[in-house]
C-alpha cells in the first residue's frame, strides 16, 4: 500500500507519508510532529497514533521504540461536556 | 564554538530575534533551547493576537506586529499555512468601571490608528449571537485582531532563520554565563561552550533564572496560566471573546476547536505547569455563563504554561546597561507571542546599534527605577 493512503492519525487525517516527510525535515520528536501535524491532539488523544508514530520515529532514528518518548498525556481521559463539569453532574461522560 | 550572537530560548521571541538579525546580515547566530521549538510559553499560549491594549506602547507594538502577520507568509516564504484569521477580538465590559475604562482605551487605540470601536449589547450580539446578553454591559471590538497558529508562526521564523544560516541547538540547557568584568565571554551548556560577547535572554518563563546566571537581577517572575481545548465543531464563532473582569478568553480556532483560558490571581510565583481540577471547574462555569452554547462541547484536553510577569505587565526589551552585550526580551506578561515580530526587529536594532523603529523607553529595564510614574497594562487575563 502507498504510504499516502495509510492513515496514522484518524482524528486529524494524517498519513504515513506526511509523518515521513516531517521526520526527514528534522522534526524527529513526537512533540515536534504533534505541533506541526496535530497528531495526538484530537479527541482520541493519541490512543491510535502514538505507538504507530513511535515506531516510525524509532525506525527513522535507528533506535529502539522504547527509547522514543511519546507525547505528554493530559487530562481529561475522556471527552466531557463543559456544561456537565460546570454543574458537577455525576456519570457525565 | 564561537557565536557572534547567542540567543537563549527557541520560542517565538528567540526565533524572531534570530531571523531579524540574520535578515540584517548578521552571521554566526546560534539559538539554544532546553527542549524543542515552542516547548515553553509559545506552544502553550491561546493563539490570539490583538491590538486592544490600555497602554500606548503596547498598542503600537501590537499594531506593527499585526501588520507583519498580514504579510508573514510571503516575507518568510513559508510553504505552510500560518492560520492567520482576522475576525476580531470582542472584549466584554461587565462592570461600570470597565465600561468607562474601555471608552478611554478605544480613544487611545483610535488615536494610534487601531480600528477598535465600542459596541452596545445588541451590536455585540450581532457579531457573536450565542453571547449571554445578561452577562455584559458593553463591549469593544477590533476586526483586525484575531487568531494565529503559534506552532506554525514559530516554525515559519525557524525555517526562514535556518535558510539564512542560523543554527539551533535543542535539548541543551544553559548552565553558566561567564563574564570578564563588564562583558560576557562565554555561555556554557550541558553540551557545548559558546564563546560569545552578545547574548539575548529570550528564555520566557526562565528569563529570571537566565539573568541570574549572568549576575543580573531581572525584575520578572513566572506564574501558571491554564487553558483547555474542546472537540472541533462547525464554525460558529468568529472573534476571540474576552473579559478581564470575568477572567476568560475563548476563541474558536480555524481547525474548529474552542480554546479557552484564565489566570489564577492566587497563583504562586514559580514554574509549576501541572493541570488542575480547580481550573477546569472554574473555566467551565465561566464559559457556561458567558457563552452558554459552548457548554455543549466536550473538553478533550487541558494544559498550562507560564506567563513571565514584569512589574507593569509590559515587556522588557532592553540592553542591560550594567552588562553591555546582554539583551533582554522577556516579561511579556502573557503576550510575547503577539508582539514577537516587533520584539525581533527591536532587539536586532539594539544589537546593531541602529535607531529603533519604535520608541522603546517604556520597555527599558531601568524604567522601574528611573520613571516617576509607571503606566501599568490593565488589559490582561
Amino acid at each position: 500500500m502507498n504510504d499516502k493512503d495509510i492513515l496514522i492519525c484518524r482524528c486529524s487525517d494524517v498519513t504515513l507519508a506526511e509523518i515521513r516527510k516531517w521526520l526527514a525535515a528534522g522534526y524527529t520528536s513526537f512533540e515536534d510532529l504533534k505541533r506541526q501535524l496535530r497528531v495526538g491532539m484530537g479527541p482520541c488523544q493519541g490512543q491510535t497514533c502514538a505507538e504507530l508514530i513511535r515506531k516510525e520515529i524509532a525506525a527513522y532514528l535507528k533506535e529502539r521504540p522504547e527509547a522514543v518518548a511519546i507525547h505528554k498525556t493530559r487530562p481529561l481521559t475522556i471527552g466531557v461536556k463543559l456544561k456537565a463539569i460546570a454543574k458537577g453532574e455525576q456519570d457525565e461522560s | 564554538m564561537k557565536a557572534d550572537v547567542l540567543v537563549i530560548g527557541a520560542g517565538i521571541s528567540g526565533a524572531s530575534i534570530a531571523y531579524n538579525l540574520a535578515a540584517k546580515g548578521v552571521r554566526n547566530i546560534k539559538v539554544v533551547d532546553k527542549a524543542y521549538l515552542t516547548a515553553g510559553a509559545t506552544g502553550r499560549c491561546g493563539a490570539g493576537v490583538r491590538q486592544q491594549w490600555a497602554t500606548k506602547a503596547n498598542c503600537i507594538m501590537a499594531k506593527h506586529s499585526i501588520e507583519f502577520f498580514e504579510q508573514a507568509k510571503a516575507i518568510l516564504e513559508y510553504p505552510g499555512d500560518i492560520e492567520f484569521k482576522q475576525e476580531g477580538y470582542l472584549i466584554l465590559a461587565t462592570t461600570e468601571a470597565e465600561d468607562r475604562q474601555f471608552g478611554k482605551n478605544v480613544e487611545l487605540q483610535n488615536a494610534l490608528g487601531i480600528p477598535a470601536r465600542k459596541l452596545t449589547v445588541p451590536e455585540a450580539l450581532a457579531i457573536v449571537p450565542h453571547l449571554n446578553r445578561d452577562a455584559f454591559l458593553s463591549a469593544t471590538y477590533c476586526n483586525t485582531d484575531g487568531h494565529l497558529n503559534p506552532f506554525k508562526m514559530t516554525d515559519a521564523y525557524y525555517q526562514a532563520a535556518k535558510r539564512l544560516g542560523v543554527e539551533f541547538f535543542f535539548f541543551e540547557t544553559v548552565e553558566a554565563i561567564e563574564r570578564e568584568q563588564d562583558r560576557i565571554v562565554k555561555v556554557v551548556t550541558d553540551k557545548h561552550e559558546f564563546l560569545t560577547n552578545v547574548v539575548v535572554n529570550a528564555a520566557g518563563g526562565y528569563a529570571h533564572e537566565i539573568g541570574k546566571l549572568a549576575g543580573i537581577a531581572v525584575p520578572v517572575y513566572s506564574e501558571k496560566h491554564e487553558i483547555l481545548v474542546t472537540e472541533p465543531i462547525e464554525r460558529i464563532q468568529g472573534p476571540m471573546v474576552m473579559s478581564f473582569s470575568k477572567n476568560i478568553y475563548c476563541q474558536q480556532v480555524p481547525h474548529g476547536s474552542f480554546i479557552m483560558g484564565r489566570g489564577d490571581p492566587e497563583a504562586p510565583h514559580d514554574h509549576d505547569i501541572t493541570s488542575s481540577w480547580r481550573f477546569l471547574d472554574e473555566m467551565a462555569k465561566t464559559v457556561c455563563e458567558i457563552l452558554p452554547r459552548v457548554g455543549e462541547l466536550r473538553v478533550i484536553r487541558q494544559w498550562a504554561g507560564l506567563y513571565n510577569m514584569s512589574p507593569d505587565k509590559q515587556p522588557i526589551i532592553s540592553e542591560v546597561p550594567e552588562l553591555p552585550g546582554f539583551y533582554l526580551a522577556c516579561g511579556f506578561s502573557g503576550h510575547g507571542f503577539m508582539f514577537a515580530p516587533m520584539t525581533g526587529l527591536l532587539i536586532s536594532e539594539l544589537i546593531l546599534k541602529q535607531p529603533t523603529t519604535l520608541a522603546i523607553a517604556d520597555y527599558h529595564l531601568h524604567r522601574f527605577q528611573d520613571m516617576p510614574v509607571i503606566e501599568t497594562e490593565k488589559s490582561v487575563v
